[in-house]
């Protein structure tokens, strides 16, 4: 039995992990990928380059790494938890990996914002587009698009033309300027904005503020797209659409946590900068639920370094030793900055006027907004009610693709997303049969 | 660069890079469509590249619902796509 049992092995997580170990604890670090550095740092197999990279494999050296592990549910007996795993996919088995306590840093995925034709084959989330660029060192081939709202499409852009992705421009829903200059000097992500920026100039990639990608078409895979100019609200400005052939579509309008360990494990959860549910916790990292941790982008959304400095808070909580003020600080600080970056990219509800009949909102049960309204009228008032009348949330990926949105169509309490879910994985019935005790 | 290896891909040898995930390989060869919805029959492809959509499943060498941004291509495997209809 583990001292801490880390769920991912991001920036938080390893961070975690280190302090932990240095301190004398035991750690497992539990990841469905089979690298340290989660999404922010991935990197393509063997090609570990930079300070940033060395110093996460050799933590990872000194604590058990436990790739290819998907958590489907952490239970607690007594004392411990029990973080029930699948592991691979080829031959999927079973894994139940112990500790005395847990750590959430299980991250965020793209929030997923629908129109009428975004389930083409060729329109991909920015961060898929940013994982096959950083982890496969691939540029699709042809015209690409890169839209939605947040600092997160500049890197994305940037990285694809660097690498010689044919970029034709950036859409950005909001007009950030004033504001976001203001922020200007207060934290080196600016300027590292300011990197991506004059790269993209550099690359003659276009960058037009206060307007989206409202529609993709084509028939079995992109072809093209409609931008349009937004009002404030992001409505579409009449007579604003035009065409822009393109072969790929990154989009993304920011980031949601992922919730779903959480919540099984009764965290409670609060509204984030954006209204949205992240995990509560304490000042140094405790959630409402003893013995359980979170860090990262599942306490808010605040990228890498935050996500670290809450890791290093973490791993000291757990440990039971008073963590250097600095990193108190520097928590504070970080917050601050993502609250106001959060609060400069919100997603205004004018989306809702892009959508069609028969736009798929629910891509894994291919339910329409149709459906969606249907059970509206029915009595759904949000993302879970909407799911008994109309199987929306209910597929494969339970909902955290569609979650969000299905919500804000039925005018639903944010609080009310993510639905519980027991299960966080798909899982095959034969591994449960063969689940022993922790 | 590495040796690239091959695998199959609907009975088409197709290249990859050494640690490039199936999704990735595939993207790289201009393979679009991984799999199709059951009922309306829309081609789906990569969509979030991280593992949370399942829009991106193939059958790998037999096994259907395989996610493919997330699972490492290895010589010789055979993937299919359009096979798979369903999630």
């Amino acid at each position: 039995m583990y001292d801490l049992v880390v769920i991912g092995a991001g920036p938080a997580g390893m961070a975690a992990a280190e302090v932990v170990a240095d301190h004398g604890g035991t750690v497992a670090v539990v990841d469905a990928g089979d690298q340290p550095g989660g999404q922010f740092h991935r990197h393509r197999p063997g090609e570990v380059h930079g300070r940033r990279l060395e110093a996460l494999y050799a933590v990872a050296a000194r604590v058990d790494m436990r790739y290819g592990h998907r958590v489907w549910t952490v239970e607690r007996a007594g004392d411990r938890f029990a973080v029930r795993c699948v592991v691979g996919q080829r031959e999927p088995a079973s894994a139940v990996v112990s500790g005395r306590a847990v750590l959430l840093a299980t991250g965020a995925h793209d929030r997923v914002v629908p129109f009428p034709g975004a389930d083409l084959p060729g329109v991909m989330t920015a961060g898929g587009a940013q994982a096959l660029l950083k982890g496969g060192g691939v540029v699709p081939s042809g015209r690409i698009v890169v839209a939605g709202t947040g600092v997160f499409l500049l890197p994305v852009a940037a990285g694809l033309a660097a690498a010689g992705g044919r970029v034709r421009g950036v859409y950005e829903a909001n007009r950030p300027g004033r504001r976001l200059s203001s922020m200007a000097g207060e934290w080196g992500r600016i300027a590292e904005a300011g990197g991506y920026a004059s790269r993209l100039v550099r690359h003659r990639v276009g960058f037009h503020r206060g307007q989206a990608v409202v529609a993709a078409h084509g028939r079995d895979r992109l072809t093209a797209v409609t931008v349009a100019r937004l009002t404030a609200n992001w409505r579409v400005v009449p007579g604003s659409r035009r065409r822009i052939e393109c072969d790929v579509l990154a989009v993304g309008y920011g980031f949601t946590p992922q919730l779903e360990l959480a919540e099984a494990l009764g965290c409670r959860l609060e509204p984030g900068a954006s209204g949205d549910p992240v995990v509560a916790v304490s000042a140094t990292q405790r959630t409402s639920v003893p013995g359980v941790y979170a860090a990262g982008e599942v306490t808010g959304v605040g990228g890498a370094s935050s996500a670290e400095l809450e890791g290093r808070l973490a791993g000291h909580a757990v440990m039971g030793v008073r963590p250097p003020g600095r990193l108190l600080t520097g928590r504070a600080q970080a917050r601050r900055f993502a609250y106001r970056l959060e609060t400069a990219f919100p997603v205004r509800d004018g989306w809702r006027s892009w959508l069609t009949d028969d736009t798929v909102v629910c891509r894994c049960e291919s339910v329409t907004w149709s459906g969606v309204r249907g059970a509206a009228s029915a009595g759904a008032v949000d993302a879970r009610t909407v799911k008994l009348l109309s199987r929306a949330g209910m597929g494969y990926c339970q909902g955290r693709v569609c979650g969000y949105a299905v919500n804000r169509l039925v005018g639903g309490d944010p609080m009310s997303v993510p639905v519980r879910r027991p299960i966080a994985q798909p899982l095959p019935l034969g591994l449960l049969a063969e689940e022993g005790e922790p | 660069m590495n040796e690239p290896i091959r695998f199959l891909c609907d009975g088409e040898p197709v290249d990859a890079e050494p640690g490039q995930t199936i999704a990735a390989a595939l993207t790289a060869a201009d393979v679009w469509t991984l799999r199709r919805t059951r009922g309306t029959g829309r081609p789906r492809g990569v969509f979030c590249g991280m593992g949370v959509c399942f829009d991106c499943l193939v059958t790998l060498n037999g096994r259907p619902d395989v996610r493919s941004c997330v699972e490492r291509v290895v010589a010789g495997d055979e993937v299919v796509t359009t096979g798979v209809r369903d999630v």
